[in-house]
């Protein structure tokens, strides 16, 4: 056997090839997805892989010498009451967000739909808070509930109580961050349960009243909600993993100040503020966990919830 | 009366009342919108005026614009939104439509590999990545750059996903025919199959644009010289460095800062709510 | 352009390590129709998509007019095509959908990019000519009044038309066609076949088309390669497939009604005996054992003394009647029966009949499914 025939196979000798044609087909899709996976490789896989490698350390951008300290970032975390108290806090702004962001964006849907000829309006008045920019109207909101130029301890004045300052007593602080986080979620929760709703076969309603289901309440616990449920279940993740994310209003509102840090608030401070990038390293990797588990579960379900 | 009321109100009723549930909540909703743009037209002498009453006593919206846009450059704020937003779309879509083509319609080594990884990506959110990233910009000497802002942003895995689901329904009989006819493949993918799924690049686009208008927290990690702030990054500064009383200024700075996307969102009301709540990932 | 011979030699292709294409040698004569007809996952599409360069053969090698194209991209085998979905571009207008292939060979990549590529100088006469090959090409397929629509306003037979017409106006080496009428309903169908064989005789072009409807193939063709799990199990002119099919699987699959097949013994010297009695055929010496003995429905016969039979059911087909029947006290299969309508069928005592068949038109096959010699010692047997 020579090399010769190995380069030119003959038609018609019964040897098995990988054939040009298929070889220059290999060829354009490597070259197609070249530069997304060269981007793929420098914005995500090499990032994560340094990241991990930080948080092993106490490197501090910008210093001379950097040790290996093992797991002991993970360990000042535990024991850091800083990012003790942002966790809770997190956890308390997500309690909050969470069950209203879902319940009342349900309530509206669950109206909006019924309505034929004015929905486009209540669409809009309910979607405008997701397109506009919070940190802008975080600011707004910083007015409005100003305890003395306000308009809303106005009201709470007209009604004889006493202005409450919502930004500046500590125990108020992380719950009105969570009515803000509300304001922002409802309607893009909403849109997520009318798409949910318009799903639903109109047949499934006119068994459910054949079937005796007179009282809409009836017809929405036979019908209506266990046939959302997928809907609802994506909803609570989708809003689970954006409370996590708080950030914009902590960062106008409070400056995590008066202990009202949240997680990516502290993230924030540890990493950019105080050069902390060891520490913050870790940090970061706490929360991607937290996120992942909620995430991936998101993931998993996207193919079926891409809405146009 | 009393009676034709008490007879007529169990008819009206389950039609008024969702109403009027609805545009209570509304009032609720859309209530920060008015104050800010009722405060932006109000004298600073106003400013202890908290009635809701929509005509000021004298208009001030001229000059509380005006003194907004000489306080702080906003002007230059919107137009390094826009060069943001833009750079980076026009990279993401560059760099997504072919990968997603290659992913819907080829066959290469590593392909499997390639969309695990992509799908794996999706659930990482960039605050996990912006360390590292800060890192490695700040040793190329790269903050304060529109590149810096823009970098991190170039390759969206979600538009490769959204890209590739929409792609895959493309007919494969209509691409081998276009094999036939000697069409190039880039001309195949961008011409026919892109093409074919411009309802995809539109809703990508404006997810893509509002996200990355509305982000704060990559600016502010890379960013602090003001002539290069995106519009929230000058807003937040703008609200800092604002520290007396002139709300009237401050709320017109919002109002600008707001301003484009609101007026988008109402323009093409079908198109935003597509774009923004197909991914679930804001 | 002249039409071009096609030449397949030793293909194989296997996907997944599944052989779908074993060993096909077929040459293709210029200005052919050659249909290839199988069921489906026979290989021929497959087969038809290694012509056009759309799949790369595992072995073996592609000729087209005797220049070999093994390797060659699918736009460089001056190829056309119909996909049975019709495959236009949603996009383009119909009259771009037919220019398509002309741009793409003639026009600079420059001038084919959108809006800029008209700024390209010098190609006038070009383009020109390019509008007047598809003014023809739409002339004649009399598509001219839609040449401004978008395909998804165009009717299933329109779409047809126009991928014809964007086949047939770059003049092509050979016609290749996957299925292309099987979207159609079943008056279109006949008529595209008209149409089809007619346009066929006017370009005297090489065409090769993929059909899985055996009317299709025996009413088109000039030859036909019935296939069957990757291999052709005969290459031949209609006529002969249906009249001297060599196999049995051929013999199964030509012809509707399909043939009735009986269950036969021959014995040792030759004779070959069925439905319990000697039926006056002699097989070739040394064939002893079990074989099948296939009789077309048009050979079957009533005759006045034969095997007793009562009908089951009468199906009319027009011209035609098709008469299921059962052989009293044998476990023979259900038999169908064929005549013209005019003729009555002899009602025996109690609804039984007597069948017979023209034994000169009876067809054997051996246990292992190939075509024996078969010689008759009278001209009805029963």
């Amino acid at each position: 056997m020579s090399v010769l025939d190995l380069a030119l196979p003959s038609a018609g000798v019964p040897a098995t090839r990988r054939p040009r044609a298929e070889r220059r087909m290999m060829r354009r899709g490597l070259m197609f997805a070249a530069p997304a996976a060269l981007l793929l490789l420098a914005t995500y896989i090499v990032p994560l892989l340094v990241l991990g490698g930080f948080s092993l350390t106490d490197y501090k951008l910008g210093a001379v010498s950097t040790r290996f300290i093992g797991l002991d970032n993970f360990v000042q975390a535990f024991h850091d009451p800083v990012f003790r108290r942002a966790l809770a806090n997190t956890v308390l702004y997500a309690v909050i967000v969470i069950p209203c962001g879902v319940g009342l964006a349900l309530g509206v849907a669950l109206l909006v739909h019924g309505r034929r000829r004015s929905r486009p309006f209540w669409e809009i008045a309910y979607f405008l808070p997701v397109t506009a920019t919070l940190v802008a109207m975080a600011t707004v909101w910083q007015f409005l509930l100003h305890p003395s130029l306000g308009p809303v301890n106005a009201a709470i004045r007209a009604l004889g109580y006493a202005p409450v300052s919502f930004l500046a007593t500590p125990s108020l602080m992380i719950p009105t961050l969570a009515v803000i986080g509300i304001w922002q979620v409802l309607g893009f929760n909403m849109v997520l349960f009318l798409a949910g709703l318009t799903g639903i076969p109109k047949d499934l309603h006119e068994a459910a009243r054949l079937d005796g289901a007179k009282n809409p309440i009836d017809r929405f616990l036979t019908v209506t909600w266990p046939m959302l449920g997928p809907t609802t279940m994506f909803v609570v993740v989708t809003t689970s993993i954006t409370a996590f994310k708080v950030f914009e209003t902590v960062a106008v509102l409070t400056k995590g100040g008066s202990g009202s840090e949240t997680l990516l608030y502290a993230l924030y401070l540890e990493g950019f503020e105080y050069s902390e990038t060891g520490y913050a390293a870790a940090l970061t990797l706490l929360f991607l966990a937290l996120i992942l588990i909620l995430s991936i579960w998101q993931t998993l379900h996207l193919d079926r919830k891409v809405h146009y | 009366m009393v009676a034709a009321l008490r007879r007529l109100l169990p008819h009206l009723l389950p039609h008024l009342l969702p109403h009027a549930a609805l545009a209570l909540g509304a009032g609720v909703m859309l209530l920060p919108f008015y104050w800010m743009v009722l405060t932006s037209i109000r004298p600073p002498a106003e400013i202890f005026n908290v009635s809701l009453w929509p005509i000021p006593e004298s208009f001030a919206g001229l000059a509380n614009y005006a003194r907004a846009a000489s306080q702080a450059p906003m002007a230059r704020f919107m137009l390094n939104g826009v060069i943001v937003c833009a750079g980076i779309l026009v990279v993401q879509v560059l760099t997504a439509v072919p990968a997603a083509y290659a992913l819907a319609k080829l066959k290469f080594p590593g392909r499997r590999l390639l969309l695990t990884l992509v799908i794996a990506a999706l659930c990482v959110p960039i605050q996990a990545l912006a360390l590292p990233l800060f890192v490695g910009l700040a040793k190329a000497q790269l903050l304060n750059t529109y590149f810096a802002q823009m970098a991190p942003f170039f390759l969206s895995v979600f538009a490769i996903f959204l890209f590739r689901q929409s792609f895959r329904s493309y007919p494969d009989e209509v691409i081998e025919a276009a094999r036939l006819d000697g069409f190039t493949e880039m001309e195949i993918c961008w011409g026919l199959v892109m093409r074919g799924s411009l309802p995809a690049l539109a809703a990508f686009s404006v997810f893509s644009i509002v996200a990355h208008w509305n982000d704060l927290y990559w600016p502010m990690i890379v960013v602090s010289d003001t002539a290069l702030a995106p519009p929230p990054l000058g807003m937040l500064l703008f609200s800092d460095a604002e520290s007396g009383a002139d709300y009237g200024a401050l709320m017109a700075g919002a109002a600008i800062v707001t301003a484009p996307m609101v007026l988008c969102f109402l323009i093409a009301r079908r198109h935003f709510i597509a774009g923004i709540t197909m991914t679930g990932v804001k | 352009m002249t039409p071009q011979s096609l030449d397949l030699v030793g293909i194989g292709k296997s996907f997944d390590g599944a052989d779908v294409l074993e060993n096909i040698d077929l040459a293709i004569r210029p200005g052919e129709f050659l249909s290839l007809v199988g069921a489906s996952g026979c290989g021929k599409s497959t087969l038809l998509r290694i012509i056009a360069g759309l799949e790369t053969p595992d072995r073996g090698s592609v000729a087209i007019g005797g220049r070999d194209v093994t390797e060659a991209d699918p736009s460089d085998r001056n190829i056309a095509m119909v996909f049975q979905s019709y495959a236009l571009y949603p996009h383009m207008s119909v009259r771009q959908n037919i220019a398509t292939p002309l741009r793409m060979r003639r026009l600079p990549l420059a001038a084919r990019l959108p809006v800029i590529g008209r700024l390209v100088p010098g190609l006038g006469a070009t383009r020109r000519e390019i509008a007047s090959a598809v003014e023809d090409a739409a002339e004649a397929l009399q598509i001219r009044p839609l040449l401004d629509r978008k395909p998804a306003q165009l009717s299933g037979g329109q779409r047809q038309r126009v991928a014809l017409a964007r086949a047939l106006v770059r003049a092509p080496a050979a016609f290749l066609m996957d299925e292309p009428l099987s979207n159609l309903d079943a008056k279109l169908r006949a008529h595209m076949r008209e149409e089809l064989a007619g346009l066929h005789r006017r370009l005297g072009a090489t065409f090769v088309y993929v059909t899985h409807d055996q009317i299709e193939a025996m009413t088109m063709s000039d030859r036909v390669a019935l296939m069957e799990a990757g291999r052709i199990l005969q290459l031949g002119t209609p006529a002969e497939l249906y009249e001297r099919p060599a196999s049995l699987s051929v013999a199964r699959f030509i012809g509707t009604p399909a043939m009735n097949l009986l269950p036969v013994e021959i014995d040792g010297a030759g004779r070959i005996s069925g439905l319990g009695r000697d039926l006056g055929l002699e097989a070739p010496q040394g064939k002893r054992g079990p074989a099948t003995l296939g009789l077309r429905p048009e050979d079957l016969r009533f005759v006045a003394n034969g095997s007793p039979a009562r009908i089951l059911r009468t199906e009319h087909h027009g011209a035609d009647r098709y008469v299921t029947l059962e052989i009293l006290d044998r476990s023979a299969p259900t038999l169908t029966l064929r005549q013209r309508a005019d003729e009555e069928p002899i009602p025996g005592a109690d609804g039984t009949v007597a069948l017979g068949f023209h034994a000169g038109r009876a067809h054997l096959f051996g246990a292992d499914g190939a075509r024996l010699v078969l010689r008759a010692r009278r001209q009805v047997a029963a």
